[in-house]
């Protein structure tokens, strides 16, 4: 077998390759990449995802790039790779923000997605899949978002039983306002975020 | 985003061979002083995938524009090109178990022939090309095959150590079949003296896992009287292989 191609930090000036537009570098890609999850023909639940990421000494990243990858209403996603039909072609499924300079906080515009199976066929509670590089981050962290109003899924999902301590599972519930669900990320420390290993 | 082509053959939706963590760099590594306080210090937890980490976004190569790939002229003026030494950088995208993998998108950043990147947050004194942005972007064909025509990137001195300079390199960030498959790296050149200096490249313990970070002069492919080609593979993680076996996901 071969090897994988080891990883690298993104560096500093990631949103160059990966938001160029919103690194102000205009002319070459008419948007950037992963800015629109939606339009307006989107079936399901309209919300807003939104958060910031935070350093071991409190501090508020403001050079990231987060992605978001998630199903649709009905819990399909938009990939080739998914066997179970064809997802709802008005909904991409993935998104990609550069946190802000000023603020350090990161906005996806999207929809509620559905619920999916898990390996074993139990039913996962709704959730969507991040993926976060920085400076200082030498492989992209993996983690995953649920969502507070979603308490009895939320209480069988098969991977939220899987944390051992059942205090760091709370770490993964963005808790909702409005149509608004803030979702903080820890990157070290004692309110540290879950990171898979998958 | 659109749907690429299907063949007559169902994709494979196998699961992800595990990653090795000792092949890539830890997440803690204070040689490279940015990962001390931004390094998870709990384990991360494991679980088998299912579909949210067998997919990913496709896409397609319609969304691309005639000069995404080409750094030289994508954000020059009309009838000039970026300052610096002419290259391609071309390779195959490749899997763990060697299978190519078509329609990858692959993106890529980096500094202009000085050393300078054309970001806000950038203070180094060496000046920017007003003919050169720095990011581009490719989808690998049917062979996944990719190519990139650009500039080589110069070093730059970084807050680090009192005197740490990056080698020259390229940001590269790659999309597989599924989103776990997710990869950003970066890509050096063959014989650069600073390679074993790098802080960044010796968060990496294993000298043959450097060794793949290294593109190769590749005369063959260069193009006389225009520019050198630099060869660069990328190996993603490979899809377990299950003919036979019915998963329980969601059939």
């Amino acid at each position: 077998m071969l090897k994988e191609t080891p990883s690298q930090t993104a560096g500093p000036y990631v949103h160059i390759g990966l938001t160029p537009n919103f690194a102000e570098i205009t002319g070459i890609f008419p948007e950037d990449a992963g800015k629109t999850l939606v339009n307006d023909k989107t079936p399901g639940e309209r919300i807003v995802i939104e958060g910031r990421i935070i350093d071991g000494q409190g501090g508020v990243i403001k050079d990231a790039v987060v992605e978001i990858w998630q199903a649709d209403h009905l819990g399909l996603y938009n990939s080739p790779y998914e066997p179970r039909g064809h997802a709802d072609s008005n909904f991409t499924g993935w998104g990609r923000c550069a946190t802000d300079m000023q603020t350090g906080e990161y906005r996806f515009e999207t929809i509620k997605p559905g619920r999916v199976p898990f390996a074993d066929g139990r039913i996962q509670a709704p959730h969507a899949n991040l993926w976060i590089v920085a400076r200082g981050i030498n492989i992209g962290l993996q983690t995953r978002l649920y969502f507070s109003d979603e308490a009895e899924a939320n209480a069988e999902d098969p991977v939220l039983s899987r944390i051992e301590h059942r205090a760091r599972a709370d770490t993964l519930i963005a808790r909702r306002a409005g149509d608004a669900y803030t979702f903080d990320i820890y990157l070290q420390g004692e309110n540290e975020t879950v990171f898979f290993d998958i | 985003m659109k749907t690429i082509p299907q063949s007559n053959q169902a994709p494979e939706t196998g699961t992800f061979f595990t990653r090795d963590r000792n092949w890539h760099p830890p997440a803690f590594a204070p040689g490279y002083k940015s990962t001390v306080f931004r390094a998870p210090q709990k384990p991360l937890i494991a679980f088998p995938n299912t579909l949210s980490e067998t997919t990913g976004p496709a896409f397609g190569h319609d969304m691309l524009g005639l000069l995404d790939h080409d750094l030289i002229h994508n954000f020059a003026r009309a009838g000039e090109s970026a300052i610096g030494e002419r290259i391609i950088v071309h390779g195959k995208v490749l899997d763990e178990r060697g299978k190519p993998v078509p329609n990858a998108l692959v993106e890529i950043w980096q500094a202009n022939a000085g050393g300078r990147y054309r970001h806000k947050k950038e203070g180094y004194i060496a000046p920017l090309d007003p003919n050169f942005g720095g990011c581009g972007r490719v989808i690998t064909d049917a062979d996944g095959h990719y190519a990139f025509r650009t500039i080589r990137p110069g070093p730059y001195p970084w807050p680090n150590g009192p005197n740490d300079w990056r080698p020259a390199h390229i940001h590269l960030s790659i999309f597989g079949t599924g989103f776990v498959q997710r990869l950003i790296t970066q890509l050096y050149f063959e014989g650069d003296p600073l390679i074993p200096r790098c802080p960044i490249l010796n968060t990496i313990a294993d000298e043959k896992a450097v060794a793949q970070l290294v593109a190769h002069l590749d005369m063959d492919n260069s193009e006389p009287m225009d520019s050198l080609a630099y060869r660069f593979d990328i190996v993603l993680r490979g899809r377990r292989s299950t003919p036979f076996e019915n998963r329980m996901e969601g059939n």
